[in-house]
């Protein structure tokens, strides 16, 4: 009877929690806060209209159409050229070093071919790290290409230039096979900002009662490890949840991210991920003998996820070790299951393979804070 | 399930807790009866809150043995905790919470049966019903003392420990919260209550006398000056000061207190001490009186013996 779970119990602690979470000023400015700046941070990055940026040109094809490129390409603000005959060899060790972050290689006989009709492929290869810059360049390269290309197609072969798609465009993406888009980040961003907010606010949790000197009263009383950290968990649920709907405004009214799959699963795959980040900053918090160290263990854990979830990095473009490590992280399973549920319409069935790591994360991690749990103050 | 003797509500063998290499609570043994008030002296650092916390179960200790209220001490303090009021030495209920979310939370943590009635007349008897939705934070040092001991009182604990609940607290607060404490003890209520000041020591039933976290001697008041075998003079007159500095040289003399403008001169051998004031009873100016002991001379003299031995253990 005593040393059995009590929902009254867990009711009280709850309360007492939500209470206290309602009151601390810092929690709401985090709340909403780290939201909308890490938005506004990145969405600022996905959103502005970068110029001058450094390109590389490899001329094979001495002709006119290549002359009329180059200048319509030097006119333009948006590339800088640092190289305009440039070797291949040595062009794509710039791209490598990053040195430039476009090189576009106009092949040999190209206009000729053209002219022929024989839809001849411009090479254009991108440092897509930065992805948006990607798709702008060649938003802004294809007219550019047209326009030089009238100048040659006079005459008999004007009706070419019209034509649909007198060339190709082969595109490279280098260093981000997966092409991360706009569409890939915002989800993604909800997953970082919840991971950083719910360990952050519960790392913080049990050694704030320590700090505060209301721990031992918390200990004299008759509450259960499991109560205490249960009840410490539940009100932020609310917490990630207010964060979320945030996240979905921003990403339906300011970037315009569809969502394709249901919204009620998603928001169903969200609880799971706000449970495993609660739970990771509750664990944290009852093995930290302070606030400072809490607050180590969550930067500490915040970095490898960063890192190895795929959510900086392409997770297929990571060595084989980063990978087993990155299949344990929470963010890991979630980006998969957001984009999935968001761009690709996820059901139950695809999202199982991500969820129930999830949940064993979970159980794991909570055993774990249980057991470090100190039921006195020795 | 109750051990042999019930008239103890407390009885502890041998409680030893060390911190590092410091032995912070060194073989304590405490026995304190049902229904009395039993007060915990001793010096800051004695190890009074270290041995109240191994008595309900915050601390584990390294050595010893016994129970608390018919439970075992180690293995049952889950038992101890539902039955046991703790009022810590500093404020540890949530200043972030009100008052009556205070009491409303213990209440629900020890599923108390009509919660709402019980924090209603809590808050009634402490005179706060209309304060009730104040944080707890924003009270006066007083007010906090008597809000955690409301709380502490809140699931009607069979034994009140009392960690130094009268430090800060103004003169005529501290009369009160005593007036309260003989009124819990009266109602079948163990009260063991640790403080430094000594006219709190005179008003409890029995007390334990704690330095360097060596009980030193336990017993009632009456019973702690007989067997102190100390003997007190107060002397009137002269130029006190020099007065002070000349009796201190005598070897007899333990202490010599001044008091207003009386000094107190008390020692462990009485006839030794009245030998040697011999010529100072026959100074006209003077006017020697035989006193009474008092608690603070035994525990000064109490305190210096376990000084003169933990040097003496240091040095060796
Ligand atoms: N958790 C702890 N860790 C290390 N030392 C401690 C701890 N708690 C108490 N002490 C030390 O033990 C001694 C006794 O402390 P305490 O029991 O609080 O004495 P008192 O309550 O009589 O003032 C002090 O010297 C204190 O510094
Ligand atoms: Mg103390």
């Amino acid at each position: 009877m005593i040393g059995r779970f009590s929902f009254a119990r867990l009711g009280a602690m709850v309360r007492k929690e939500f209470i206290q979470v309602r009151r601390d000023r810092l929690t709401f400015a985090m709340m909403i806060g780290i939201p909308v700046v890490q938005l506004a941070l990145f969405g600022f990055a996905i959103n502005s209209d970068p110029k001058h940026l450094p390109t590389a040109v490899v001329v094979e094809d001495h002709s006119a159409f290549s002359r009329s490129l180059l200048a319509s390409m030097q006119a333009s603000d948006y590339f800088d050229l640092v190289e305009t005959h440039a070797r291949i060899d040595a062009a794509q060790g710039m791209l490598r070093d990053g040195d430039v972050q476009f090189l576009l290689t106009i092949p040999t006989d190209f206009a000729r071919t053209l002219v022929r009709g024989e839809r001849p492929a411009l090479l254009l290869e991108a440092d897509a790290s930065d992805p948006a810059a990607t798709s702008n360049a060649l938003a802004v390269l294809d007219p550019l290409v047209r326009s030089a290309m009238t100048a040659e197609l006079r005459g008999p072969l004007a009706s070419l230039a019209t034509a649909s798609a007198p060339f190709e465009w082969n595109v490279h993406r280098l260093y981000n096979p997966e092409g991360i888009t706009q569409y890939n980040i915002v989800p993604g961003l909800m997953g970082v900002i919840l991971t950083m907010t719910m360990i952050i606010m519960t790392a913080l949790g049990v050694t704030r009662e320590i700090e505060r000197g209301t721990m031992e009263n918390l200990l004299a009383m008759p509450v259960r490890p499991l109560e205490v950290l249960i009840g410490k968990i539940l009100p932020y649920v609310l917490v990630g949840y207010v964060q979320v709907l945030v996240i979905l405004l921003a990403s339906h009214y300011v970037f315009a991210v569809p969502i394709v799959g249901s919204l009620a699963w998603l928001v169903i795959c969200v609880l799971v991920f706000i449970v495993a980040n609660l739970t990771v900053g509750i664990t944290f918090s009852s093995i930290a003998r302070n606030q400072t160290q809490a607050m180590q263990m969550g930067f500490f854990f915040f970095l490898p996820t960063i890192l190895l979830s795929g959510f900086m990095f392409p997770f297929r473009g990571m060595p084989h070790w980063a990978q087993m490590l990155g299949e344990i992280l929470p963010l890991t399973h979630f980006l998969r299951l957001v984009r999935g549920i968001m761009l690709k319409g996820y059901g139950v069935a695809e999202s199982w393979p991500n969820l129930w790591p999830l949940m064993v994360f979970t159980a794991v991690v909570l055993a774990i804070g249980l057991k470090r749990y100190r039921q006195t103050l020795d | 399930m109750s051990t042999a003797n019930d008239s103890w509500a407390i009885e502890v063998k041998g409680l030893s807790k060390s911190f590092g290499a410091k032995r912070v609570v060194d073989q304590l043994d405490l026995q304190v009866r049902r229904g009395e008030i039993f007060g915990f002296l001793g010096p800051n650092g004695s190890g009074k809150t270290t041995s109240i916390r191994m008595l309900c179960g915050l601390l584990t200790p390294d050595a010893g043995r016994g129970q608390c209220l018919g439970y075992d001490i180690l293995s049952d303090s889950a038992r101890i905790k539902r039955e046991v009021g703790y009022m810590t030495q500093r404020f540890s209920f949530y200043e972030d919470l009100s008052i009556r979310e205070n009491l409303e939370f213990v209440a629900a943590v020890y599923r108390m049966p009509r919660q709402r009635t019980v924090v209603d007349e809590a808050l009634r008897e402490l005179g706060l019903s209309d304060r009730q939705k104040q944080l707890a934070g924003s009270l006066s040092g007083g007010w906090k003392q008597r809000m955690a001991l409301a709380a502490c009182l809140l699931h009607r604990p069979k034994l009140l420990l009392l960690d130094e609940p009268t430090a800060g607290v103004d003169p005529s607060a501290r009369r009160d919260f005593w007036a309260e404490i003989h009124r819990l003890a009266a109602s079948g209520i163990t009260v063991l209550v640790s403080t430094h000041y000594m006219d709190e020591a005179e008003r409890c039933h029995r007390l334990a006398y704690l330095a360097y976290g060596k009980l030193l001697a336990q017993g009632s008041p009456t019973e702690l000056v007989t067997t102190s075998g100390l003997s007190t003079w107060t002397v009137i007159g002269g130029d006190i000061d020099r007065l002070q500095h000349e009796l201190l040289q005598l070897s007899a003399s333990e202490q010599v207190v001044p008091f207003g403008n009386s000094l107190h001169v008390s020692s462990a051998d009485g006839a030794e001490l009245e030998r040697q004031l011999q010529s100072y009873f026959e100074r006209p100016d003077l006017r020697w009186t035989r006193d009474q002991v008092r608690l603070e001379d035994v525990f000064i003299h109490l305190m210096r013996g376990a000084a003169d031995n933990y040097a003496e253990g240091a040095a060796r």
